[in-house]
């Protein structure tokens, strides 16, 4: 079941209603991103995991008319597959850049090279960008390999760091707070505020993980 | 133009935020009042948008290297400048040399204010704006809080408006209290059903302490703990300032200025655009109530604050059309 919502006057959230994202259901969030995206009273779209969010240019007067369009235009959507690019990302797994990939070894009962070989084999879709500017949400990832969020968060991780939280895997694009299990350390930039665009990943794009070293 | 000669922290430049790059994992930032900020502008002449200071923790002190107009509005920091008594929410003009002190706010007058220069501070807009983003360090002056030393120049004003003119705060023009306390008109959101009753009732009944751990990310809140009648899953999704988040713990979390662009907490509702200002003016350790409202309250609510900066402006405007009759 769809979900319509407002978030106050500045934007309007959209769910799909899965309960687990998908790479089918969001090829229709792009879709439906690129249509709404182009509303005069929408100045921005921004895709989730399996739901988009619609920032209001101007909050619509008739909000009950404005669902109506949001929930056609999810309807019309077709899967739309991004035809991206691959980003290959060396990565030194372990030692001082991999802090907790022994708690993740521990949680899932794997060696360290079952490890590297099941979070290295996907080509893991960029769903979308969120929590931090260049981060991008994975999909894709081996749920052998899932490890819950810690229970403390660790307050200064790196940018580059490659970690494990829940069912997802990503990268962090800057230094900041992360809940996540740092598995290992990988130095592309993600991030330029001066280039056009501003991130090297977008949506459609894919990233896989070539294990540069592992340190055990 | 000035040069920062005391700053205890956290002082940064702002305008009325980054729009149109969430999509990057980029936040709007922003000042946490733009309602003082645009007020500010709009006073000297400037365009709405124009970059000002914002600050937090006093007292802070600048040195006009050169002879300047400003605005000071937001909290009413006992303002002296070269030794004189300035009025708040008013333009002045510094003479090269000057020292401009703000020390402590006044009770009841917020915790926030806005330094605006006439022509407005002179950064480059990068992605559009030049409020300082703190995570990825960009933005503003070099993407970081202001230090003692820093200088900052105006850019070249397009119009002045008269000296001296200042206009009431919106805390008094606009004013919005509960039972004593500065309150803030919330719209639920998607979660606010699975909430238990009794945790939407105390929502709403409660009041609620801004905790120290409360910053321009955002409040959390203290008061009533709340629950949901079962456990809630969220796939990560956008979010904007003023979403009340509710973790785990059951104390709220309201999103703020540099907030990040998305979310996986369940949400209560969304403090409305209209009243972001107040919260952004509450300070840590002050209690706050919330008042449930609709679509067409909100509206109606953001456009009495764009009719009141919108006064200020045709206030300006005539003003300078009389000065150019005169001349």
């Amino acid at each position: 079941m769809t979900v319509f919502s407002v978030l106050g006057t500045t934007a309007a959230l959209f769910e799909a209603g899965s309960a687990k994202a998908t790479l089918a259901t969001q090829q229709r969030i792009w879709a439906m991103a690129a249509t709404a995206g182009a509303w005069p009273e929408v100045r921005e779209a921004v895709p989730g995991m399996n739901n988009l969010m619609l920032v209001f240019t101007q909050p619509p007067a008739d909000l009950a008319v404005f669902e109506a369009q949001v929930l056609a235009c999810w309807q019309e959507a077709e899967p739309l597959a991004l035809d991206g690019r691959v980003v290959e990302l060396p990565v030194i797994y372990g030692g001082e850049h991999g802090p907790h990939l022994a708690d993740v070894m521990a949680h899932t009962g794997l060696d360290v090279d079952e490890l590297v070989d099941r979070h290295t084999a996907p080509l893991y879709p960029v769903f979308a960008l969120g929590s931090h500017p260049g981060y991008c949400y994975l999909g894709g990832m081996d749920a052998r390999i899932a490890t819950p969020r810690r229970t403390i968060p660790v307050m200064r991780i790196p940018g580059g760091a490659v970690s494990i939280g829940g069912a997802q895997t990503g990268v962090s694009a800057s230094d900041g707070p992360s809940g996540w299990n740092t598995i290992g350390h990988t130095d592309n930039s993600f991030f330029d505020p001066t280039r056009s665009p501003p991130v090297l990943l977008q949506p459609g794009d894919s990233i896989r993980f070539r294990a540069d070293r592992v340190i055990r | 133009m000035i040069e920062v000669t005391e700053t205890p922290g956290l002082a940064t430049l702002q305008d009325l935020g980054r729009h149109g790059s969430l999509r990057y994992g980029v936040g709007v930032a922003g000042a946490m009042d733009r309602v003082s900020l645009a007020a500010g502008n709009l006073l000297l002449g400037n365009e709405a948008g124009a970059a000002g200071i914002e600050v937090p923790i006093f007292p802070f002190a600048v040195r006009f290297t050169a002879a300047c107009r400003f605005a000071l509005t937001g909290a009413d920091c006992a303002a002296r400048l070269a030794g004189r008594d300035l009025l708040p929410w008013s333009v002045h003009a510094a003479n090269a040399g000057d020292e401009l002190v703000l020390g402590l706010p006044r009770a009841q007058s917020g915790c926030r204010a806005y330094l605006v220069l006439l022509g407005g501070v002179d950064v480059p807009a990068v992605l559009g704006s030049r409020s300082t983003q703190i995570r990825g360090a960009f933005g503003g002056l070099e993407g970081r809080p202001l230090r003692v030393g820093d200088r900052l120049g105006a850019a070249a004003p397009s119009q002045a408006g008269p000296l001296g003119i200042g206009v009431m705060p919106p805390a008094l023009t606009l004013p919005l209290a509960l039972d004593g306390l500065d309150a803030m008109r919330v719209l639920p959101s998607a979660e606010y059903e699975s909430l238990t009753a009794s945790s939407r009732d105390a929502f709403w009944a409660g009041t609620w302490k801004i905790t120290a751990q409360s910053d321009r990310y955002g409040y959390r809140l203290a008061g009533e703990t709340l629950a949901f009648e079962q456990p809630v899953e969220m796939l990560s999704h956008g979010i904007v300032p003023g979403v009340i988040q509710v973790p785990p713990s059951g104390q709220p979390i309201i999103q703020m200025s540099d907030a990040q662009p998305s979310g996986g907490y369940p949400k209560f509702g969304t403090v409305i655009e209209a009243d972001l200002w107040r919260l952004g003016q509450a300070p840590v350790g002050s209690r706050i109530r919330f008042i449930r409202t609709d679509w067409a309250e909100a509206l109606a609510a953001q456009d009495a604050v764009q009719a009141w900066l919108g006064d200020i402006q045709q206030m300006i405007g005539l003003w300078s059309d009389y000065a150019g009759a005169q001349r």
